[in-house]
């Protein structure tokens, strides 16, 4: 498969602020891709060099096989872009911005407009200034879900839409993978990014600290265990990558890296299983683990 | 079209392709945009040139009233620094010389508010950033801004070029080319200010004070010498229109100027453009304390006006320490003519001519102070409409207390910047201290009443609160340009500013001052009522 989105090594500083501090992104072409990150970490400003309105300090970029500063314009007719606070002219309809940002790129499906309209529930003759916070963000969605374009960044996009138009959000970047569309989705909504994402990529201070499928993801970090056990544990503690170990009576709660769960199994069947739930980390764990490591290494350093 | 194509090429040079794609959608945006506000500026400057011949024709019938008054105007100095030297004394010359330069004036702000609203002011509200996610080259914003700009220039100058071609129709083209190329100078001025700040109120103030600092320059140069000839007016691009000459055997080289201004200001704009990224600036906002102090609705209030009121306040010391500087020149001048001798010694002598000419200042700051009181108040109306009056109102503020807090400063920043003014034309002339600053608190009701009536339209309605630009603009031509005309006094009546005593010079008369504190204090309350009443705009 070819790469929609590659960056390697991305510089950007504002002053003396170093926004991304030599990130690294990969998305291949169809997928659809978590950008994850705290606030400030960088995700926006990436997004920016991405769409060619940053130059970057130093780094490589493509984006559809092509430079995003010089070819920003050829590329941009094949993006849609929305982010995650729209703002609209006063004195202009909804229809109407819609419309101008679908000139603006490769072209507008009218059907697709007006099926996009409808299940949005977006009136689109009404003028910018009386629009909500979501129904902004409808224009802007409606906008690039009817354009004729190969990449699609979405910049936390559903901010301010009520959980219905949530779901249509997500059926629409359903389709649009279906259609074999590249997507890159920067969001906060965890579930929203476990339901839709193929791969993640987890950014912290500009870098890229985690990358890949949500399944790799989790291969790479820790199983919470649960189990009731007929006797007494044995040597659980002394077991490499346990974590967490919280033993009362027969009851065994712990905390295992993935790749030595097969050791523990067998430490637990050892004093004989009557119950066990193991659950998988969830993404929400997986990222709180990284912000949270983040805040330690801080409180360290001080 | 041909702009695009051409611009194409030199965008590949310039670096990156197609530097200016999308700028005919981008055009068409802003003309869509700005449907009404473009087509009455133009209206209203425009009407305001070529509704002139027919005011000077029945005032001056003949042509040797003519000849008189303008062998009266160019003698004294203070009128020529008000309007500038008179070149011909045919209708269409005097036309030139009465209206010209404030045409010029008009075409410069509107211009720069145009340029502003479709560069900085989008990126500043982020919608520049989706904007520029499309096919849309990096010099197209600018570009199309320009164009919008150009568009409404060249307009004007159409109005202009014909309904003043009965004059003559050389003159009418000039008048009508120089008018619009002072427009374009100081869009290609703002397009500069642009780059260089973060806010697009900013970009507007500085460039607005740069329109100030050229018509000082020329009505400093205009106050020395009879010709126009003076450095300081060859310095300021308002001077350039009257040198011109306009129905007075044209200089038509005159325009080259104007053609290389905007050349050179377009490519320093588009320079400084290419150099930043969008929505930096390279004058970057200093980050602000931690934590704050403000604490009432009436310190947020202050917060926020505090460099406006700063900003006018050095306008009028710097206007009034000019005016007062050619307050004793202008006298001197007049009192060379045997025959204006005469009549100022009817006047009551040499001080006599030079009170007419301080309460005339005086008058004209009054008026000006009308502008800033309404832009005062009328923040009201941008809190409001923006949101940001809500999430205040929703805490222990009662609407009174919000609407208080900037009225306050409205109304004594009126005070304030009036004082300023008269402490400036006291510094420039020398003298009178008291006697000015007197003149000009008399002016305070007036103003007031303008003000007052902006509470009340704010308060009745956020649609018709900027009327209130209309009424202050009505005053402002009233007083400019109603008495040359020899208008009927029922409407010269209608302008507070008309009922005034003129001082100095003038007997203080206390009647209309009370009367129009009165209806001042009655239009605040009124609108204040209203405005308890009404529904907050969300």
């Amino acid at each position: 498969m070819t790469k929609a989105i590659t960056v390697s090594g991305l510089h950007k500083s504002f002053g003396s602020t170093h926004a991304l501090d030599g990130l690294d992104l990969d998305v291949e072409t169809g997928e659809v891709h978590g950008f994850l990150g705290p606030n400030g970490a960088g995700k926006s400003t990436t997004i920016r060099v991405l769409l060619g309105l940053l130059r970057a300090d130093s780094g490589a970029t493509q984006l559809l096989g092509r430079d995003p500063w010089t070819d920003a314009v050829e590329l941009h007719r094949r993006i849609a872009y929305v982010p995650g606070d729209v703002t609209l002219w006063r004195n202009l309809s909804g229809g109407e911005v819609i419309d101008l940002y679908g000139r603006l790129r490769g072209g507008l499906d009218k059907t697709r407009r007006a099926d996009l309209v409808e299940r949005f529930e977006l009136d689109p003759t009404k003028k910018g200034r009386t629009y909500s916070k979501g129904n902004r963000q409808k224009v802007a969605l409606v906008a690039a879900f009817a354009s004729d374009v190969d990449l699609l960044i979405l910049d936390e996009p559903t901010s301010g839409l009520d959980p219905l138009m949530e779901e249509v959000f997500q059926s629409c970047v359903e389709e649009e993978r279906d259609r074999g569309r590249t997507i890159l989705l920067s969001s906060h909504i965890l579930s929203e990014v476990e339901e839709l994402c193929d791969r993640v990529s987890i950014i912290r201070k500009g870098r890229t600290v985690e990358s890949g499928s949500l399944t790799q993801l989790r291969h790479l970090t820790r199983t919470s265990v649960t189990a009731e056990l007929a006797g007494p544990p044995n040597g659980l503690a002394a077991l490499p990558g346990v974590h967490d170990l919280d033993v009362q009576g027969g009851r065994v709660k712990l905390q295992v890296e993935s790749d030595k769960l097969n050791a523990v199994l067998r430490s637990l069947t050892e004093s004989g299983v009557r119950s066990l739930t193991s659950t998988p980390p969830t993404l929400e764990e997986l990222f709180l683990r990284h912000y949270q490591e983040d805040v330690r290494a801080e409180a360290v350093s001080r | 079209m041909t702009a695009v194509a051409s611009g194409a090429r030199f965008g590949v040079r310039a670096g990156g392709s197609r530097q200016l794609a999308g700028t005919w959608t981008l055009l068409r945006l802003a003309l869509r945009r700005d449907r009404v506000m473009i087509p009455v500026w133009v209206a209203v400057i425009g009407l305001m040139v070529v509704s002139m011949p027919g005011s000077l024709e029945s005032v001056y019938s003949t042509a040797a009233e003519r000849a008189d008054v303008a062998r009266q105007m160019l003698t004294n100095s203070s009128l020529r620094a008000m309007y500038g030297p008179v070149f011909g004394d045919s209708v269409g010359g005097l036309v030139a010389w009465r209206i010209g330069t404030y045409a010029g004036v008009f075409a410069g702000i509107m211009s720069l508010l145009i340029v502003v609203r479709h560069t900085r002011d989008e990126e500043e509200s982020g919608r520049q950033e989706m904007v520029s996610a499309g096919m849309v080259g990096r010099r197209a914003p600018l570009t199309s801004a320009l164009l919008a700009a150009l568009v409404a220039n060249a307009g004007l100058a159409l109005i202009i070029t014909g309904g003043l071609a009965g004059q003559g129709s050389s003159g009418a083209l000039a008048l009508g080319l120089g008018t619009a190329g002072v427009g374009m100078v100081f869009a290609t001025m703002a397009a500069i200010v642009a780059q260089l700040t973060e806010s697009a109120r900013l970009a507007k103030g500085l460039t607005g004070g740069l329109l100030g600092a050229a018509f000082v320059l020329r009505a400093a140069g205009d106050s020395s010498v009879t010709d126009g000839s003076s450095v300081l007016t060859w310095l300021s691009p308002v001077g350039w229109l009257e040198n011109l000459r306009s129905f007075a055997d044209e200089r038509w080289w005159v325009l080259l100027l104007f053609a290389a201004a905007v050349a050179l200001q377009g490519l320093i704009a588009y320079d400084l453009a290419g150099r930043r990224d969008v929505g930096m600036s390279f004058l970057p906002t200093r980050p602000g304390p931690a934590s704050g102090r403000l604490g009432t609705a009436w310190a947020l209030a202050w917060r926020l006006q505090r460099g406006s009121v700063l900003g006018w306040g050095l306008g009028f010391l710097a206007a009034g320490v000019a005016f007062g500087g050619i307050t004793t020149g202008a006298t001197d001048l007049v009192g060379d003519n045997e025959r204006t001798r005469e009549i100022i010694e009817r006047m009551g002598g040499q001080s006599g001519i030079t009170d007419a000419f301080l309460a005339t200042m005086v008058g004209m700051l009054g008026m000006v102070a009308a502008l800033y009181v309404v832009q005062s108040v009328l923040r009201l109306h941008a809190e409001e409409t923006s949101q940001r009056a809500e999430p205040i109102l929703a805490n222990a503020v009662g609407r009174l207390r919000w609407a208080s807090g900037h009225l306050l400063i409205a109304f004594g920043g009126a005070t304030l910047i009036m004082l300023v003014g008269g402490l400036g034309l006291a510094l420039g002339y020398g003298q009178d201290l008291p006697t000015i600053l007197g003149a000009c608190l008399v002016q305070l009701p007036a103003i007031w009443t303008i003000g007052g009536l902006a509470v009340l339209l704010h308060g009745v309605s956020p649609t018709v609160a900027p009327g209130a630009w209309g009424v202050a603009g009505a005053a402002l031509l009233l007083g400019w340009i109603g008495p040359a005309l020899d208008l009927p006094n029922a409407l010269l009546d209608l302008s507070p500013f008309g009922h005034l005593p003129k001082l100095p010079g003038g007997d203080m008369t206390w009647t209309p001052v009370l009367v129009l504190t009165a209806i001042a204090v009655a239009l605040v309350g009124v609108g204040l009522g209203a405005l308890r009443r009404r529904d907050i705009t969300t």
